[in-house]
This record gives structure tokens, C-alpha cells and sequence, in this order.
């Protein structure tokens, strides 16, 4: 039988046991319906899952909600949307009680009087052409302004076939402005001409994440396996998409086998009552499916697969760290 | 007493081999102190499917609660046998 202190030296050993207890328990919730943006490809609206419920509008009913959800042994709770900071008390709501991440555009400034640590997670789809192109406004210009220098911030950099060759610049202005920034790939909901992934292109921009994390270490909160993973749909000889993914909400999961999954994971609507398929877009298709946080968890809850080798193993800390620092369950 | 904790010990070895279908041990020389954390590399989800076959196996229910508790194959086995004494 291998043993994980045979295949890791001190070091790595102990960022394992760092890590090896942390048991994440996440879920994720539509805190509204509304946005004040309306990106193409943005996941939410193309597949109508705005439409889906009405929004609970009673706030002890949230509060109550989240209770439920701890005892249902949630410890993380990601707060999406639409766009959180339209219903500030929802999502304090959730800060008061539970580890709380809040997605959003950024174009309303978090107060941090009533948020101190809140940790932030602002969309961003690439350069300014790109964003006034897919968002029909260079967001970062504002977003970055909100929240330079905020040690609690980071950008959640959307890449897009067309940033390839043009990264740097980004990532340099991130760094410009006192923040990390993780790496996601788009999956082009809406088929905007020229926003999906060819085969070559994913092998570009996998070198292009590999060179960005290697240039700027302290900026770039990623992983060259997570890249990896999440450029070429592989993990270990398996291949991602419906019958491996492990961000299926615990109810509609009906998969025979069952994959190894998150424990109890959800992704509630808006009323808090009903429930979205996945964390992501209900229509999406699995097959072209990039979602950054489905795939790091696929990484995520296999770690016996990564058994195999030293580096293996390595690769599945790696990622796992770079999750529990997003999340904030370990500091940058 | 002590020959049925001893029992249930290599019983649970076992079902953690096959379930989690663990190389080059055997039910015998699974050491019961050695961590399954820190050592043999299980996560909440495999113990929970551990902790099916048991409750099968015994009629014993592991409360989730007491996951992080039963740290190796012996505080298992003590769980149990606690349980089927009360
Ligand atoms: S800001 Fe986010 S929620 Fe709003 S439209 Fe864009 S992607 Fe969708
Ligand atoms: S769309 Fe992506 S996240 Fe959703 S079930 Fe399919 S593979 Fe998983």
C-alpha cells in the first residue's frame, strides 16, 4: 500500500497535513436574479436560470436558510448571482454566520466597513476590448479602482481565445493594482463568433497560463496541473463531463455509477427552495464544459487517483491549496 | 472482549481493502493505529462508503459528526464495538 509520507519529503508532507483535514463542505447560491450587467456568454442569463424562481424578498428567511444550511454541514457558502452586491444584506446574511466567497463584477464597491475579510471574487473577461465586446463595458477600469490594494480581492480572469498573446498585459495592470488574480477558461454559453475553443488553442493558452504563473508567482494564484486538467479535459486517464463532474447538486443526482462527487454539494436558487443542476449553467453542454471550479474539484476529491507518484500527489496538493486559498481556508 | 474488538478490527480492515480497493495489504497486517488521513490518503467520501457497508455489516449508524474522530482502523472498530454494547 503507498503511503502518503512515503511519496512526500518534510516539506510537502506538511503542507498535506495542512490541508488533509480541511474537509470543505461548499454550496452555492443565486443570491438575486439581477445584474447590472449583461454579458454575453454569462451563464446565468443565456440559459434563462434568472427566470427560474422569484426571489425571496423576506430577509429572516435568509438567515433562517442559512442556518439550515450549516446544519446540513455546509462550511463554505458561494455567494453568485446574478450580482451579490445589489443585496448587500443577503449576503451578510451568510458573512455573519458561515466562511462566505461573493463573486461579482465589481462595479459596486463592497463597503468594508461592514465587510472586513469578506473574500471577493471579481469577474473579469479579459482585455479592454475583449470586456466591451462581451460585457459592453471595460469593467476592470472601475472594479479595480474599488478594490486596489484589497488583501481580501482577487480577479477571477476569464480567458477567451482571443487573449491569446495578450495576458501579460492584464495580469501586469492586476498586478499594478496590489491584487491576485486565478485563471478560468470561458465555455462560450451563447456561441459568440470566435469565443470557442479549438484544439490548437487550448494548447496555446495552456503554455500561456504555465508562462504567467512562472512570471509572476505572486500575482497568479493557479496551478501548471490545474492548467493541465482544465485545458485538455484529463485527469489521470479519466475524462472529464456529466458521468465525472462533481458539482451535481445532490438532489438531481441520478447518475448510476456515482462519481466521486462533493459531499452534499447544491446550488440553490434564488426563492431558496428550488435547485439548479449544477454550478454552473443548466444547458451547458459537459462535453465543453470549462467551469474552473468544477474541475478543480474534480481534482479535488480524487486524491487516491493522485497516489500513484510523488508528483501525482504533488499535483493534487498543489491544487488543493490553490482552492483553500481562494476560498480562504488557508492564507495567499 | 478483547478477542471481539480484535475481530472487528480486521473486519474493518477488510472492507476499507475492498471498498477502497487498497494494494499489497491484507485485513492481517493492516496496522489499526496507522492514520487514514495522514497516511493512507482517505477523504470524508470514503469513509462514508466505508461507513455504509459497516452499518450493513453491524447494524451500527456512524454519525458524520464522528468522522473527523476516527482517525484509524482501531477507533473505528472501538465505535462499533461501543455501539453494539450500549
Ligand atoms: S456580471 Fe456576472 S452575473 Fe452579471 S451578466 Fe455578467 S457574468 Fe452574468
Ligand atoms: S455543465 Fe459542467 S459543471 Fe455542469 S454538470 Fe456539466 S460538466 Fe458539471
Amino acid at each position: 500500500m503507498k503511503l502518503v509520507s512515503h511519496l512526500l519529503d518534510d516539506e510537502w508532507y506538511a503542507r498535506y497535513k495542512r490541508i488533509s483535514r480541511l474537509n470543505i463542505r461548499s454550496s452555492i447560491y443565486d443570491v438575486t436574479n439581477r445584474c447590472n450587467l449583461r454579458c454575453k456568454g454569462c451563464f446565468f442569463f443565456s440559459s434563462d436560470e434568472h427566470k427560474a424562481a422569484p426571489e425571496e424578498m423576506d430577509l429572516t428567511k435568509w438567515e433562517r436558510f442559512v442556518h439550515k444550511e450549516i446544519d446540513r454541514g455546509v462550511n463554505l457558502a458561494i455567494l453568485i448571482g446574478g450580482e451579490p452586491t445589489l443585496c448587500l444584506d443577503r449576503v451578510e446574511a451568510f458573512y455573519k454566520r458561515v466562511s462566505t466567497f461573493c463573486a461579482t463584477n465589481g462595479l459596486i464597491k463592497l463597503p468594508r466597513d461592514r465587510f472586513p475579510d469578506l473574500m471577493v471574487g471579481i469577474s473579469l473577461w479579459g482585455d479592454e476590448t475583449d470586456e466591451k465586446t462581451l460585457r459592453g463595458k471595460d469593467a476592470f477600469s472601475i472594479s479595480s479602482k474599488h478594490y486596489e490594494g484589497d488583501p481580501y480581492a482577487y480577479y477571477l480572469y476569464t480567458l477567451t481565445p482571443k487573449q491569446i498573446g495578450k495576458t501579460e498585459r492584464v495580469i501586469q495592470k492586476i498586478a499594478d493594482a496590489g491584487l491576485k488574480v486565478h485563471l478560468q477558461l470561458l465555455s462560450n454559453d451563447e456561441g459568440v463568433d470566435g469565443f470557442s475553443w479549438t484544439p490548437a488553442e487550448l494548447v496555446d493558452i495552456r503554455a500561456e497560463m504555465d508562462a504567467m504563473l512562472d512570471a509572476y508567482p505572486r500575482t497568479v494564484v493557479s496551478s501548471k496541473y490545474y492548467h493541465e486538467v482544465i485545458c485538455t479535459g484529463r485527469m489521470q486517464g479519466q475524462r472529464f463531463g456529466w458521468q465525472a463532474c462533481p458539482s451535481v447538486t445532490i438532489t438531481q443526482d441520478n447518475r448510476d455509477p456515482q462519481p466521486r462527487r462533493l459531499t452534499n454539494f447544491i446550488r440553490w436558487a434564488s426563492d431558496l427552495e428550488t435547485t439548479h443542476r449544477c454550478c454552473t449553467s443548466e444547458t451547458r453542454d459537459c462535453a465543453t464544459c470549462k467551469d474552473g471550479a468544477a474541475h478543480m474539484s474534480w481534482v479535488m476529491v480524487n486524491k487516491r487517483a493522485h497516489m500513484n507518484s510523488s508528483k501525482d500527489l504533488q499535483n493534487w496538493i498543489e491544487v488543493y491549496e490553490m482552492f483553500a486559498k481562494l476560498y480562504q481556508f488557508i492564507p495567499w | 472482549m478483547a478477542k471481539e474488538l480484535d475481530k472487528i478490527i480486521v473486519h474493518v480492515a477488510e472492507i476499507m481493502i475492498n471498498e477502497l480497493k487498497l494494494e499489497d495489504v491484507t485485513p492481517e497486517n493492516f496496522d489499526p493505529e496507522m492514520d487514514l488521513v495522514d497516511e493512507v490518503g482517505i477523504d470524508s467520501m470514503d469513509l462514508a462508503t466505508v461507513a455504509l457497508v459497516l452499518r450493513d455489516a453491524y447494524s451500527v449508524r456512524i454519525d458524520e459528526d464522528d468522522y473527523p474522530k476516527l482517525t484509524n482502523i482501531r477507533l473505528i472498530a472501538e465505535y462499533i464495538h461501543r455501539k453494539l454494547a450500549a
